[in-house]
């Protein structure tokens, strides 16, 4: 790519700060004036082994991680050192530079840490450089840490080291060390922050000619994850309780709202499994408290039962389901979006839920107090799905986004005064699901309402809740929950949730869910700057599904190619089982090998289908039209 | 004014407010063990001093799991095992309900196993009783958790190479702060164990044995039984850990020697219920949460002023 966006990457062991440094880095240059985008690749270990986070930055909009990139520190493994006699750790040593380089750019930057890494382990290292371009620049910065602080702080020297390399000055890192750092480290890091940087620019001839630009953003800009914009979203919509159980990636939500929720007078569980986690939400959300669960697909499994029982109680509830790859335990660390259907269809019954997947960072914030009102609004589950991507990767957001006015509003719930007045069958008792209820929803009561007790029922119930076997009562009672799909399909027309990319007129289109919306967006721009005709559209609405958009959409174009990264093409399934037709015009590119796709991936695939050829690339699969 | 005025209401409390006005059908067999508790409950009510609307009583699946069927309150029919995380939640949520969980052998002790260990453990104030007829009843006879060993069902003919679960002794070392036995068979005693019980500020767990005469034919009736508080020949303290421990392990062994032993096993009035114990570490408001979303005046706390302390 062009030289005038940053897509750096630092890389190292698990353990070694990797995560936090990124974050500061990335912070930076947003509070220099760039638009950023961070994406996460780490194992499933706690300490060693090979991890890297991108940062990129450029002074228009970033919506997806770049191809490759342009500047790697590598900062080795500290873990691979201290191998225990009984583990093997292969050559971890050397992976955080020899690993990077497939990805690295043609007349990118190298700088790493010789304290940790021989260049003479990895294989023609010398001729690799020569042959791409690449500008290197070897330091010991364990060596420069130790000397002006500790030999944790390699980090901050390498930052010190890229900050001078690009031209970063120095004081947006000063800032946010202040912020975040207690003053006996704080000084250590400043000196070698500062050391490190002049040393570079003394003894270094600077033969790349890659600088951060001048940036400048018309408003404050804040810099979140999805995990982070899903917590606000549920926060601001006036949740306040949660229950969970660990489980990556899902954990990071629950982490982020069981720190905020003490402070804001709410209440969160860490209990003993994902079953009591959601049983819990249902039972504070029946005493008349917002609430929320959630879980990454095989706890989300656990909460199969749970989850009917909400549906035909209609108890309102948010479950949070973060993908990661499967099946089982599958990759515990890396993006997958193959728990779709599993989130559609699981548990027993027809399915009577809400499933909506945001695609971007800031749109998980709007989904997750969408989730919040269809639930409480029409006493329905909703599970919001994303993925580890989704949920891990950081991008700047006008904080302005997020100055929104929070809604507590309880939805479909009577007062004592309309108990009162409410419909009450034979012996005064209170009909809590009525047969005639407008758009199929029948106001609750809520425990400690006067007048309002009424039994609450996984099995089939009358209008009072009592268990009723009766056929006609059967099924008046399962058209009237499954109506308020319809309600709930009308209403988010209104919203307009999907998102549409490209022009109007188009004779191609791409069609995304949850996380690749970013990236099949910039795809878009770019296919369309090289003269094809391609618009592309990002659906949040799983179910109910939005029948009217997407047949537009699909009757608009010749053809149309969904991006999704599964390897059974659910996300197409789903489109032609709702709409019960062009099979004959979508085609897919799967993407299954735990990351995310590049920009490029996509324009490449895109290519070949419409050449109908095999995608040249490994990593993706083209799976033609049923047509074909 | 309270959005639920129907808590704390001060007035005579009748036990026929408990009767479902409409009977629904009865799906009870004649004779079986429940009608027991149900009888028990209601007569509690009115001592206990809590309406209707202010009771929520949270089941199971399994005929123990209809009783809310025939009990009039806030009722919440759940799914097998799951009563308690229910439950518990709605007591953090609305501290000020009176929460009881009910369930089978099968349920509390099987299925929900998990739940009764840690929702004893947190020490949630509210009650919880199992009707232990030592049986599955609503799937037809089967093999349950307390089922002596040896015991024949359909679905082990050969009889149970199991040990039967030790109820009282689990809830005692799970934290329980009171621990009691009665049966369907002794109403006054079990009306009492089931006011105090709910008096108790903490997790109650009640082991009520209840006859099934349509499964278990061959289990005894659980008459004569003898009531531990009452009689000279057990002279214990139930509010020492210790005793307790050895009274409940006595009372395990000799159920199925054909020695009923009834009472109140463990009475811990010290520990503070898990709710008292948020509410002091700041976990907890002390305003029931339900509350705040009738509360017009309360200013609800935006994420943007987090936002911009943490994510600039
Ligand atoms: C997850 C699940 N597994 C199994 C069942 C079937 N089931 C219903 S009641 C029951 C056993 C109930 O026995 P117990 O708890 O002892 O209660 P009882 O009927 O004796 O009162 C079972 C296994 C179910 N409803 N849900
Ligand atoms: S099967 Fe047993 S437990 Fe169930 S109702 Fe009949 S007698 Fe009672």
């Amino acid at each position: 790519m062009t030289d005038h966006e940053l897509m750096w990457r630092i890389a190292g062991g698990s353990g070694d700060g990797i995560a936090s440094t990124s974050q500061n880095f990335a912070k930076a240059l947003m509070r220099a004036g760039l638009h950023v985008f961070t994406h996460r690749h780490y194992p499933s270990r706690i300490r060693g082994g090979h991890t890297y986070t991108e940062v990129r930055a450029k002074t228009e909009p970033v919506r997806s991680r770049g191809d490759g990139f342009n500047c790697l520190l590598a900062l080795g493994d500290s873990f691979a050192r201290n191998p225990q006699e009984d583990a093997y750790y292969g050559d971890e040593e050397i992976k955080p530079l020899s690993e990077n380089l497939d990805e690295l750019n043609e007349g990118g930057i190298i700088v790493y840490d010789t304290g940790l890494l021989d260049s003479a382990d990895i294989p023609n290292f010398e001729e690799r450089v020569e042959e791409n371009d690449w500008h290197v620049y070897p330091l010991n910065l364990r060596e420069i840490a130790r000397d002006h602080g500790r030999e944790v702080m390699r980090n901050t020297a390498g930052v010190g080291a890229t900050a001078a390399l690009l031209g970063i000055d120095l004081e947006y890192f000063e800032e946010l060390m202040a912020e975040s750092m207690p003053e006996d480290i704080l000084e250590p890091n400043k000196e070698i922050l500062h050391y490190t940087h002049d040393k570079v620019i003394e003894e270094f001839e600077f033969t790349h000619d890659l600088r951060v630009p001048e940036g400048s953003h018309d408003e404050e800009q804040v810099l979140l994850s999805g995990s982070d914009t899903i917590a606000y979203g549920a926060i601001d919509e006036g949740c306040r309780f949660i229950a969970g159980y660990p489980m990556t990636p899902w954990t990071e939500v629950f982490t982020i709202m069981s720190q905020a929720l003490p402070e804001l007078g709410g209440v969160s569980e860490q209990v003993e499994d994902e079953i009591a986690a959601a049983a819990l939400a249902l039972g504070a959300s029946h005493a008349g408290v917002k609430a929320m669960s959630g879980s990454s697909g095989g706890g989300f499994a656990l909460m199969s039962e749970p989850l009917g029982l909400a549906e035909m109680s209609e108890t309102p509830v948010v479950l949070v389901e973060a993908m990661r790859a499967g099946p089982s335990t599958g990759l515990p660390t890396k993006p997958e979006q193959a728990d779709l259907e599993h989130v559609l269809y699981t548990s027993q019954g027809d399915s009577n839920r809400v499933v909506l997947a945001p695609g971007t960072v800031a749109e998980a914030y709007e989904q997750s107090r969408l989730a919040f009102q269809l639930a409480y609004g029409y006493n329905i589950p909703v599970v919001l799905l994303y993925d580890q991507k989704l949920g891990g990767e950081l991008m700047n957001v006008p904080a302005s986004h997020f100055d929104r006015e929070p809604n507590p509003d309880l939805g479909a719930v009577t007062t004592e005064e309309e108990l009162e007045e409410a419909p009450h069958g034979p012996g005064g008792k209170f009909h809590r699901y009525r047969y005639d209820a407008e758009d199929g929803v029948s106001p609750r009561s809520i425990p400690g309402q006067k007048g309002g007790h009424f039994l609450v029922t996984g099995n089939e119930h009358n209008q009072a809740g009592h268990i009723e076997e009766d056929p006609t009562n059967r099924v008046t009672q399962m058209e009237r929950r499954m109506s308020k799909l319809d309600g709930i399909r009308e209403f988010l027309d209104e919203q307009d949730t999907q998102t549409y990319m490209g022009p109007e007129e188009a004779d191609y289109g791409l069609i995304t869910f949850g996380s690749q919306q970013g990236t099949v967006a910039e795809a878009v721009d770019r296919l369309n700057g090289a003269g094809h005709s391609v618009k592309g559209i990002g659906v949040s609405d799983m179910m109910p599904y939005p029948e009217a958009e997407m047949t537009e959409f699909l009757e608009s174009v010749d053809e149309a190619l969904v991006v999704e990264m599964n390897a059974s093409g659910q996300f197409r399934g789903l489109t032609q089982k709702e709409l019960g037709r062009f099979g004959d015009k979508l085609s897919s590119l799967l993407k299954y090998n735990g990351e995310p796709f590049e920009p490029a991936e996509i324009v490449t695939g895109f290519e070949a289908s419409i050449e109908g050829q095999d995608v040249p690339d490994q990593q993706t699969t083209y799976v033609p039209a049923a047509g074909d | 004014m309270s959005a639920f005025s129907a808590i704390g209401e001060d007035r005579e409390i009748d036990r026929e407010e408990f009767t479902p006005t409409l009977e629904p059908q009865a799906t009870w067999c004649p004779g079986c063990g429940d009608f027991g508790v149900l009888k028990a409950l209601k007569q509690a009510m009115p001592e206990v001093g809590r309406n209707p609307d202010e009771v929520l009583l949270v089941t199971g699946i399994g005929c123990s799991g209809k009783l809310n069927s025939y009990f009039e309150s806030y009722g919440y029919h759940s799914i097998h095992g799951r009563s308690l995380p229910i439950a518990r939640a709605a007591k953090l949520a609305n501290p000020d309900l009176e929460v009881i969980a009910a369930g089978g052998d099968g349920d509390g002790y099987g299925i929900g196993g998990n739940h009764f260990m840690h929702t004893a453990r947190e020490n949630h104030d509210m009650t919880y009783i199992v009707f232990n007829n030592e049986i599955f009843g609503l799937t037809k006879g089967q093999t349950s958790p307390t089922s002596p060993k040896g015991h024949k069902s359909k679905t082990q003919p050969h009889g149970s190479a199991k040990d039967p679960i030790r109820p009282l002794s689990l809830a005692l070392t799970s934290g329980a702060s009171y621990v009691a036995r009665t049966a369907a068979v002794n109403p006054n005693q079990a009306k009492e164990i089931l006011v105090e019980a709910m008096q108790h500020d903490g997790f109650a767990h009640i082991d009520f044995l209840t006859q099934c005469p349509t499964w278990n034919k061959d289990a005894r009736q659980y008459v004569p039984y003898t009531d531990i508080n009452d009689s000279e020949d057990y002279d214990f303290d139930p509010t020492n850990r210790e005793d307790a421990q050895e009274m409940a392990s006595e009372a395990e062994r000799s159920l199925y020697e054909g020695e009923v032993l009834t009472g109140r096993f463990y009475v811990d009035s010290e520990r503070p219920s898990y709710q008292e114990e948020k509410q002091a570490i700041g976990e907890m408001p002390e305003q029931p949460l339900a509350e705040r979303y009738f509360d017009d005046d309360y200013e609800w706390e935006r994420s943007h002023d987090l936002l911009l302390d943490r994510h600039k």
